[in-house]
């Protein structure tokens, strides 16, 4: 896979760019090509399942995640994203429907698919080259000089046990090991759990500088929407086991404004724009709604709807839904 | 140099957060043609942001005709923003500081001027639509 810096600055860059040239804009739009730069999405589902004693953790999930992106999975806890990142790297077999890495089924897929479980799985009692040792033993496109590279720069010290480093090191050593193995997709359960701030900082910073120098696909969950922000540029809302919500980030949040007006004009604002949740306090009524523009009445005042605020509104309305219109999902 | 900042939970797209700050910086001169925009890396590096956030807020720059990407050199300005001539400008911010201190002494706090400003500023951009 080639490097998006390798060969200098953005301009020359295009083809390995997940947007067509010139126009800054994903062409999602253009149903004769519906996945731009050529490549299968890095993540495809159609009508995916899965149940556990006849409990339905995932249901009716049909979504693609395009190569490139680096896209969050939120939702409650429960809701049904573990179950979808495991069928997604092939650890659990889906009950029903399809799922597909890089345009194969998963599991049988050529590409190199890392996966960091929750918890970040590692032996305390291991030292950190130990674990280095035993994964190169395990994958055959292992890196060892990027690896070493990564933690040297990182200050982890070969010769330090597992258990006698910090949270934050430790999911840096998670990280370190899942790169080495050179995947096309990166799938990570909840990696920013139990850490404070200022790793999770460097937790991100270390993943998107990977992302820059290999182009990889970033499948990740997280209950904490405040933290992916910038970090990803895609999302997913998993909600009671259906996926609700799946787009561009970009597109979401330019999608979606708050207004605040007079309660009594908040029905007639609802029956044009499709309204995601509604507030009325008294005789002001605040309204998230899916526009691009502010109403041209005067009476409202608009504002840009924060990813969270988004989010909670689709949670709170499981009956509504923000989807790819069914034919930008191809059919195979 | 422009030192990008990122506002979380602002609601404004992250790659549009970019352009408005590199906008902005025209305006005010702060950055001038020729000056060379961050790498994509460094911009990563500095605020942990997804690569293709930046490379699509300078594909937009780019666009609008403000940079220029040189292949193994950089991001470059172009062309500096900002119509109004330094003495037209400086005759508005007085005019407006003036404005505004005859406003204080009505009583209105700055909550009550952010109101005011924000409608006054809505109301004018109706009507240039209309």
């Amino acid at each position: 896979m080639m490097s998006l810096f390798r060969s200098g600055p953005p301009s020359g860059e295009e083809d390995d760019a997940p947007f067509p040239a010139g126009t800054g804009l994903p062409a999602e739009h253009d149903p004769h090509d519906p996945w731009p730069g050529r490549r299968a999405p890095a993540l495809e589902t159609t009508g995916l399942g899965r149940r556990y004693r006849g409990a339905w953790a995932l249901r009716d999930c049909s979504l693609a995640v395009p190569a490139g992106r680096v896209a969050a999975v939120v939702g409650p806890n429960g809701a049904g994203k573990t179950t979808l990142l495991r069928t997604a790297v092939g650890l659990l077999a889906p009950t029903t429907g399809q799922v597909r890495v890089f345009g194969r089924p998963a599991g049988e897929s050529p590409a190199g698919i890392a996966f960091l479980a929750q918890g970040k799985p590692l032996y305390p009692g291991f030292r950190v080259r130990e674990m280095l040792r035993f994964g190169r033993g395990l994958n055959p496109r292992w890196d060892e000089e990027a690896a070493r590279r990564r933690l040297a720069g990182l200050g982890i010290p070969l010769e330090r046990r597992v258990g006698s480093l910090s949270g934050g090191q430790r999911t840096q050593v998670a990280l370190t090991l899942a790169l080495a193995k050179q995947p096309d997709l990166l799938v990570l359960d909840e990696p920013l759990a139990d850490l404070d701030p200022l790793a999770r900082h460097d937790v991100m910073r270390s993943l998107m500088e990977a992302v820059a120098e290999t182009g990889l696909s970033v499948l990740l969950s997280s209950h904490v929407v405040s933290e992916l922000e910038g970090a990803c540029d895609w999302l997913l809302v998993v909600n009671g086991g259906r996926v609700q919500v799946s787009g561009d980030i970009d597109d979401l949040l330019t999608g979606h404004r708050v207004l605040t007006g007079p309660a009594e004009a908040a029905d007639a604002l609802a029956a044009r724009l499709p309204v995601i949740s509604r507030e009325e306090t008294g005789r002001q009524a605040t309204l998230l709604v899916r526009a691009a523009a502010s109403p041209p009445d005067p009476r409202w005042s608009s504002r840009p709807a924060p990813l969270e605020e988004i989010v909670l509104a689709y949670l709170r309305s499981p009956g509504l839904s923000s989807l790819p219109r069914p034919s930008l999902t191809p059919a195979r | 140099m422009i030192e990008f900042r990122l506002d979380r939970g602002s609601g404004v797209a992250t790659y549009l957060q970019l352009v408005h700050q590199v906008r902005h910086a025209l305006r005010l001169g702060t950055l001038r043609p020729g000056d060379r925009l961050p790498t994509a890396k460094e911009v990563v590096s500095r605020l942990a942001i997804n690569p293709n956030t930046v490379l699509k807020a300078y594909r937009e720059l780019e666009r609008e005709g403000l940079v220029t990407g040189r292949p193994g050199l950089g991001t470059f300005v172009e062309r500096s923003l900002g119509r109004t001539p330094p003495g037209e400008r400086a005759r508005l911010h007085g005019e407006l500081v003036r404005w505004l201190r005859g406003a204080r002494l009505t009583g209105l706090d700055e909550e009550d001027l952010r109101a005011l400003f924000a409608s006054a500023l809505a109301e004018a951009s109706q009507e240039e639509i209309a």
